[in-house]
């Protein structure tokens, strides 16, 4: 099976500044990779990669067998929080349908309620169909969020790519969607590529963990990287990682990156 | 003369279709310029339109002010689209160019000699001086700008009101944003020689912004701002008639009332929707 996203020997510079290089990485359909590494390690940048738009300085990038393309419907992505004016106008369901077709050009009358219906789906799997016709400024962070979910599958992408989307939302938010994103993947097949300063949310659902240190990394199951050895190597420094029942909290790290708290 | 015989006048019908033009033009821009938070830079580009079209006005004569005022809008409009997002940058850059273009189209108008009506147009506008032939000019213009827009409403949509996403989805952002500004400028320019630079906000925001309160629907917001643009753009012009004024305060008090409507009825629909979620969760 071609895998959904095969890295070899990766490089990526910004700014004159070599973020990590020699990266490997292959992820089959319906994995989920938590990338986990604290502030400028290079998390977002990766996605930046995956989406097309920063080519790698060296090394070679698939996306489902072929180079990333910007704008490819097979991938969704779901951003950083960003704030909406309350007075944009923008619904709901007009945020969702942009993620469908909001990147083509031309008269949009063709297909108009296959649109409809598509994006009527995409707000059902993230539980958001009362969000449909509110203004999208009006709504919580959290309910952003979720739309901002439904936009990033309303395309029925093969890969996902999620930066901190659990960022804002309360315990019960965050359980739900970490289900529907587990449910995505083994439904559809769809690979996950989750940027988190917080693991332990996902853990149940983590395949692997590409953890990022100052250009250094380490890739393997939770299992193996979260481990006071591995990550006292990438941090160079003591780092002592404690499992607590069903979570794994990391002590001596806290000034760059904090693991309490959070979990379901 | 009554208002009825005055319409069947054929230079008041020539500013009817013009106005008609503009403020069809105007209405389907405005969502977006408020949208990408661009007020100012509209006012910038108007000022800057004023002074071309006095430069032109000094030295080619009155035929040449439409294209003065064109290519002051355009090229000052193509400066801010290149501009970054960065409001408190943007902001100090048009305020620069704003008040050296007001100042370049005084000097040029003390300069000028001619009949004065032809210098005060272009402040307030002169939209009972418009002639067939402008409104030939004004619809072809008008048709263009329409024909581009329909064709980039939807990515420049996202890339107006959800631009890291746009971006993220290969939206050419940057050259949609400076595409835009071109539209932007003409549409200006057309304003600027009909409702004056000064007045050329009351087209561009007032009805977007009105829209904005009583409707989160982007498409709804377009048509209403085109229906109140077109309300405020005839309206000003039979008023004025009847008054024996210039229409600019016409139009603008009649798209002022539509706003301070549009903002009572948004106040109230907020309130609605916020007692309604109290009520769901408590």
């Amino acid at each position: 099976m071609t895998p959904s996203i095969r890295l070899s020997g990766a490089e990526v510079r910004r700014g004159g500044r070599t973020l990590w290089t020699g990266l490997d990485l292959d992820v089959a359909p319906g994995e989920f990779v938590a990338v986990l590494g604290p502030n400028g390690s290079g998390k977002t940048t990766l996605l930046t990669v995956l989406l097309g738009l920063l080519p790698l300085a060296a090394g070679t990038c698939e996306v489902s067998g072929s180079p990333p393309r910007r704008g490819s419907a097979d991938v969704g992505y779901v951003p950083q929080q960003t704030s909406v004016d309350p007075l944009t106008p923008l619904r709901g369901r007009d945020l969702v349908g942009l993620g469908l077709d909001g990147h083509r050009f031309g008269l949009p009358f063709r297909g108009r309620a296959e649109r409809t219906r598509r994006v009527h789906e995409a707000l059902l799997q993230v539980d958001a169909l009362e969000l449909a016709d509110a203004p999208v400024g009006a709504l919580s962070g959290g309910e952003q969020q979720r739309l901002r979910i439904a936009q990033a599958l309303v395309g029925d992408p093969g890969l996902l790519l999620a930066d901190e989307p659990l960022h804002s939302l309360d315990l019960a938010r965050q359980r739900t969607v970490v289900e529907l994103l587990e449910r995505r993947r083994r439904d559809h097949g769809t690979a996950i590529v989750f940027v988190t300063h917080e693991l332990n949310p996902v853990l149940p659902v983590t395949d692997r963990v590409l953890y990022l240190v100052d250009g250094q990394f380490r890739i393997g199951t939770p299992d193996e990287v979260m481990t006071s050895e591995t990550l006292s190597e990438l941090y160079r420094t003591d780092v002592d990682v404690v499992r607590v029942r069903d979570r794994i909290v990391v002590v001596g790290a806290e000034d760059r990156l904090v693991h309490t708290g959070g979990g379901p | 003369m009554s208002t009825l015989d005055l319409l069947s006048l054929d230079f008041v019908r020539n500013a009817l279709v013009a106005g008609v033009v503009l403020a069809l033009l105007a209405g389907l821009l405005g969502p977006i310029v408020v949208g990408r938070g661009m007020a100012f830079s509209v006012h910038g580009t108007a000022e800057l339109a004023f002074a071309g079209g006095a430069g032109a006005l000094l030295v080619f004569g009155t035929d040449a002010i439409g294209w003065g005022a064109l290519v002051g809008a355009v090229l000052v409009a193509l400066l801010f689209g290149a501009l970054g997002r960065a409001q408190r940058e943007r902001d100090s850059v048009i305020g620069v160019l704003l008040s050296f273009g007001l100042g370049l189209g005084v000097l040029f108008q003390s300069l000028y000699t001619g009949r004065s009506a032809n210098k005060f147009g272009l402040l307030v506008g002169q939209i009972v001086g418009v002639d067939v032939g402008d409104v030939l000019t004004l619809s072809a213009v008008g048709v263009v700008v329409l024909i581009v827009f329909a064709v980039v409403r939807r990515p420049l949509l996202f890339a107006s009101l959800d631009p890291d996403m746009a971006a993220a989805r290969g939206v050419p952002v940057r050259v949609l944003s400076i595409l835009f500004a071109v539209l932007l400028g003409v549409t200006v320019a057309l304003g600027v020689q009909i409702v004056g630079a000064l007045l050329v906000l009351c087209l561009l925001i007032t009805p977007a912004a009105a829209a904005a309160q009583v409707t989160a629907s982007p498409t709804l917001a377009s048509v209403l701002a085109v229906v109140f643009a077109e309300v405020a753009v005839i309206g000003g012009i039979v008023a004025s008639l009847d008054a024996g004024l210039p229409i600019s305060p016409f139009v603008a008090s009649i798209a002022f009332v539509i706003y301070l409507v549009c903002r009572a009825l948004g106040a109230l629909r907020t309130r609605r929707r916020a007692t309604r979620t109290a009520l769901a969760t408590g």
